[in-house]
């Protein structure tokens, strides 16, 4: 006989102050099948799980019905219960009465009359609920991290010391990312390259680390402890075991129309290239699009100067397949494409740049070997600019709307850099709020204005205007004096926003991770799961989370690392045992379910049917092997007749309660 | 016509001869000269009853099944329009190709009966296809029509006149009647309508259904082991119904079923004997997967998975389909 307890948590005034939980209880009661039902305080702490554990043993419970947050939260912890009490944990119900309920709504009568509804759906469900075993997977103990930036680095690095092998797919020639391209980093002013690269020759030189450059991660199959994964090596055209590195190539190299990337567009690079001189690995590659031996097939000078004949102008890409039980996205950022703020002069003389550029301009790898210089004229400039919340805190809609986090640590650093080489260069800063929390960070701002005297002015850049001879004219307003202002700056520097990389949405498809309307990844819960992807076995590192700086970046990137860990360490995993099954006698053999299970988990065998009139006959059907299945559900829904059903979320239970919903 | 009878007979007797086939799927000759009927001939003597004319409707492929089922080499003749439903029951593997002879056999389009006795033609004894013109032998007299205003409803949207499966062809090609009419014309004169129009027309339309289930029968992608509504398990068997609505979601739910997998072969909206126009319904799924999907034509060959089936980066969000249809209802 089914004996149903259902629990009401008050979760402290979360749900009671809205939701009357005394009568979702008493609703409760009068139910046919439910043997007892109370509220409580909070019902997932010790005393909550007691009242739980208490009532199965006096009334004899064998369902269990919990009205409280989202499953997504708690599910796991009154799972855990049931179970300790000799309930199967699959005939738990949790009817979500806060975020689908209490937290939306206002009316308090609204509120419980809701909060009653799902409890009916909850305990309609509960009744059809059969128990289910979970079975066991193994894990593949490899880890692979997608993106070969500092988060990318770290990431690998912390997994490679506990002993697990771990790849790196990074879609440029070399690993170093944003990072290997700044010049110093705040608060410290250390240099970033003095950091980096020697995590860049640690990752290298790792036993444990394998780096797979100028690769871009094709598909991905499988599920949580056995993914496997496509990596397409794109051609570098260039053999990586012959090449020394010795670079000649790249001098005598006669195209020099592309821009460097890695210079942020200030300086043109042979179309065979490496990208700096500290990159790893040390490989050219030629960009087919700039070469002339592609382009016009009349060419081939490098190929005629490599003293090792290590070009090799018909490589193709190369797809290899891997097995991982954990991937790690660390895909990094951008920055906003300026083209809409026209207003502000971008794209209308060399002197207007962004920060990124700056930081190339001031480093001693950069363009101008360090020599800060107006880009049209060569000549160090006298008045700098910089305007920051360009695209941040955007309204507008030609920009993004959140912070950028990062832009008032790196304009204060900036002005510093300035005023510091060049002590008769004037700078000033225009800025809606200055926001520097973090160690040491405030000080290090203050220490811009009062030790070197760099000008900052609350207020906006209304507009700037380029003169024929090429000089600026910059229009704003001091918002705290109220003034307009005219300035004739001979450099801007506008801080853009971050941006999540856009290939993060490409790998969320193949991954299966969730995505903000901004395009950085979602974390599983933003407080108590913030390095997991809502899909098991997917980490965050880094700024593909969202904007942060790098001494956060780090430390997210070895939580990350933690996370990964603690999943490789396991020999097996449970698995969901609400996976897919086929009803044979109506299943048509039409193959449908095969054609979209992500998962490879269903087959079409040759087989005796019982047929619905009872009779033994031999055709073809769906059979779902249960150690790949999922869950997901798609072949319930491809199915066109009806015969694929999901344990745990079978169609009859889906509709007992829309139909307890609705009646 | 009456020569490629006499071909397709001759034909067949060779295929069931030497083995190719066990049984040959065609029409039967009829009480009347426009009500042929489908059959199956194991001999020689059954095969003199084969008639084919402008009064063969019918699409065999669904046979195929059972024929398949059984085993059987099954030869049939496939008028161009009926390749596609052969194809999209290979690709449901509902048929196995090693079972089926398909023989392409011209067609220069069907004619409606009804639309040659709303002409005023009564008493018929015989009609005759002559190109552009029929002509029809009443009691009272002879009546000459033109083809192209008594052609079947299907036949105006014709889709050609390639074999898209055929293992032989019998025959010559046939020009298409006429100009084909644009398939979705009418679908996007309902979707022009406002909301309680659109609603008011399809109550009209659906709501004089008996629950008859021919539109089922007759559909090449209707072919579940057990019809939803025939299995006493499924909450939605019984035809004895409370309220038109329930009318309406047994066609609602038969639109989703054979989207993607319904080949626009027009049969539902013939056979109806309400006269339902549910070729438009099916039109409008198939509508809307060119739409969003880009042009997919089920049953244009047995490979090429439907867009329901195949998952890629560029597939719109279901926000896409909502925005566009609330933009729609703005404008009306």
């Amino acid at each position: 006989m089914q004996k149903i307890g259902v629990f009401v948590c008050w979760c402290g005034s979360n749900i009671a102050a809205t939701v009357d939980v005394a009568r979702v209880v008493a609703a409760a009661k009068g139910i046919p099948g439910v043997a007892f039902a109370a509220d409580y305080k909070y019902m997932c702490s010790e005393q909550g799980q007691q009242l739980i554990a208490d009532s199965v043993r006096q009334y004899g419970l064998n369902r269990i019905v919990v009205c409280s947050c989202s499953p997504r939260m708690h599910e796991k912890t009154f799972r855990a219960c049931a179970e300790r009490c000799g309930v199967n944990p699959y005939q738990v119900e949790i009817a979500n009465i806060r975020e689908q309920c209490a937290w939306i709504l206002k009316d308090k009568e609204q509120a419980t009359r809701k909060a009653i509804a799902l409890m009916k759906a909850a305990v309609a469900k509960v009744q059809l609920d059969t128990p289910l075993q979970p079975g066991e997977s193994t894990v593949v103990k490899r880890a692979l991290v997608i993106g070969g930036g500092i988060a990318g680095i770290e990431t690998a690095l912390d997994i490679a010391d506990a002993g697990y092998k771990v790849d790196i797919v990074e879609k440029e020639p070399s690993i170093g990312g944003k990072m290997a391209q700044l010049d110093k980093t705040f608060p410290t002013l250390d240099c970033s390259a003095c950091i980096l690269t020697p995590k860049m020759v640690d990752a290298a030189q790792h036993p444990n680390i394998r780096i797979f450059t100028y690769s871009e991660v094709e598909e991905v199959r499988g599920f949580v402890g056995q993914f496997e994964v496509d990596i397409r090596k794109k051609a570098r055209s260039v053999k990586a075991d012959i090449c020394s590195g010795c670079g000649i190539c790249t001098t005598k190299c006669p195209s020099r129309k592309a821009d460097s990337e890695f210079d942020a567009g200030l300086r043109k690079r042979g179309a065979i290239y490496i990208p700096f001189a500290q990159a790893i690995p040390k490989v050219p590659v030629i960009d087919r699009a700039h070469c002339l031996k592609f382009q016009t097939g009349k060419c081939g000078v490098c190929s005629l100067v490599c003293p090792n004949k290590a070009i090799d102008y018909t490589q193709q890409d190369e797809i290899v397949t891997e097995q991982y039980g954990a991937i790690v996205l660390a895909t990094g950022f951008d920055l906003l494409d300026l083209k809409h703020f026209g207003d502000l002069g971008w794209g209308r003389s060399k002197d207007i740049i962004t920060s990124l550029q700056l930081e190339r301009l001031t480093n001693a790898g950069g363009p101008t070997e360090g020599h800060l210089v107006c880009p049209s004229t060569g000549r160090q400039p006298k008045k700098v600019v910089i305007v920051s919340c360009v695209g941040s805190r955007d309204t507008s809609g030609r920009g993004k709307t959140y912070c950028s986090k990062i832009c008032c640590m790196y304009n204060a650093k900036h002005a510093m850099y300035i005023r510091e080489k060049y002590p008769d260069t004037d700078v000033t800063v225009f800025y809606i709020d200055v926001r520097t929390p973090g160690k040491g960070f405030d000080e290090f701002q203050r220490r811009a204005v009062e030790e070197y005297g760099v000008h900052y002015i609350r207020g906006l850049v209304g507009k700037v205007d380029v003169h024929k001879d090429g000089t600026l004219h910059l229009t704003a307003s001091d918002l705290n004096s109220g003034r307009q202002l005219e300035m004739e700056p001979d450099l801007i520097v506008l801080a853009a926003a971050v941006t999540a990389s856009p290939d993060a949405r490409k790998i969320a498809g193949l991954v299966t991770a969730s995505i903000d309307n901004d395009g950085f990844y979602v974390e599983a819960h933003p407080k108590l799961r913030p390095v997991e992807s809502p899909t098991a076995g997917i980490f965050l590192s880094g700024m593909c989370q969202g904007p942060k700086d790098i001494p956060e970046t780090v430390s997210q990137a070895g939580a990350a690392a933690v996370k990964a860990i603690g999943l490789l360490s396991k020999d097996k995993l449970l698995t969901n045992p609400c996976t897919a099954r086929c009803n044979e006698a109506v299943c048509s053999g039409c193959q449908s379910c095969v054609k979209v299970c992500p998962y490879g988990a269903i087959e079409a065998v040759e087989k005796t049917v019982i047929t619905l009139e009872g009779k033994k006959e031999q055709r073809s059907v769906a059979v779902v092997n249960e150690a790949l299945c999922q869950g997901c559900g798609a072949c319930t829904v491809a199915c066109p007749s009806g015969a694929m059903d999901l344990k745990g979320f079978s169609n009859q239970e889906i509709m007992a309660e829309v139909d307890a919903l609705c009646w | 016509m009456q020569k490629i009878e006499e071909l397709m007979r001759v034909k067949a007797a060779a295929l069931l001869q030497d083995g190719t086939a066990d049984c040959v799927l065609a029409w039967r000759k009829g009480e009347f000269p426009y009500d042929h009927a489908t059959a199956v001939f194991h001999t020689n003597e059954e095969l003199q009853e084969l008639t084919y004319d402008c009064f063969c409707p019918a699409n065999l492929a669904k046979y195929l099944i059972q024929t398949s089922r059984a085993g059987k080499k099954a030869a049939v003749f496939l008028k161009p329009c009926d390749t596609y439903g052969v194809n999209q029951l290979l690709k449901d593997h509902r048929i196995r190709r090693d079972l089926v002879h398909a023989i392409g056999t011209p067609c220069g389009g069907m004619l409606d009966i009804r639309k040659i006795r709303a002409a005023g033609c009564r008493g018929i004894l015989a009609i005759e296809d002559r190109g552009d013109d029929v002509v029809v032998t009443c009691a009272g007299g002879t009546v000459t029509l033109h083809k192209a205003d008594v052609l079947l409803r299907k036949c105006l949207a014709c889709k050609g006149n390639d074999y898209k499966i055929a293992d032989e062809e019998i025959g010559t090609k046939q020009a298409v009647p006429q100009a084909p009419a644009d398939r979705f014309a009418e679908v996007e004169a309902i979707e022009a309508m406002t909301p309680e129009a659109r609603f008011a027309f399809w109550q009209q339309e659906l709501s004089r259904c008996i629950r008859c289930n021919t539109c089922r029968d007759v559909c090449p992608a209707c072919s579940c082991e057990q019809c939803i509504f025939d299995h006493p398990g499924s909450g939605a068997d019984g035809k004895a119904y409370a309220d038109a609505s329930q009318e309406a979601m047994f066609h609602v739910i038969r639109a989703f079923h054979v989207a993607g997998r319904c080949t626009g072969c027009g049969e539902c909206g013939r056979v109806c004997p309400e006269g339902i126009r549910l070729d438009l319904l099916n039109g409008k799924f198939a509508k809307d997967i060119n739409t969003y999907f880009g042009p997919y034509q089920p049953g244009e060959d047995a490979e090429t998975a439907a867009p329901q089936f195949t998952f890629r980066p560029g597939d719109p969000d279901p926000d896409t389909v909502t925005q566009n249809d609330d933009r729609r209802d703005d404008h009306a």
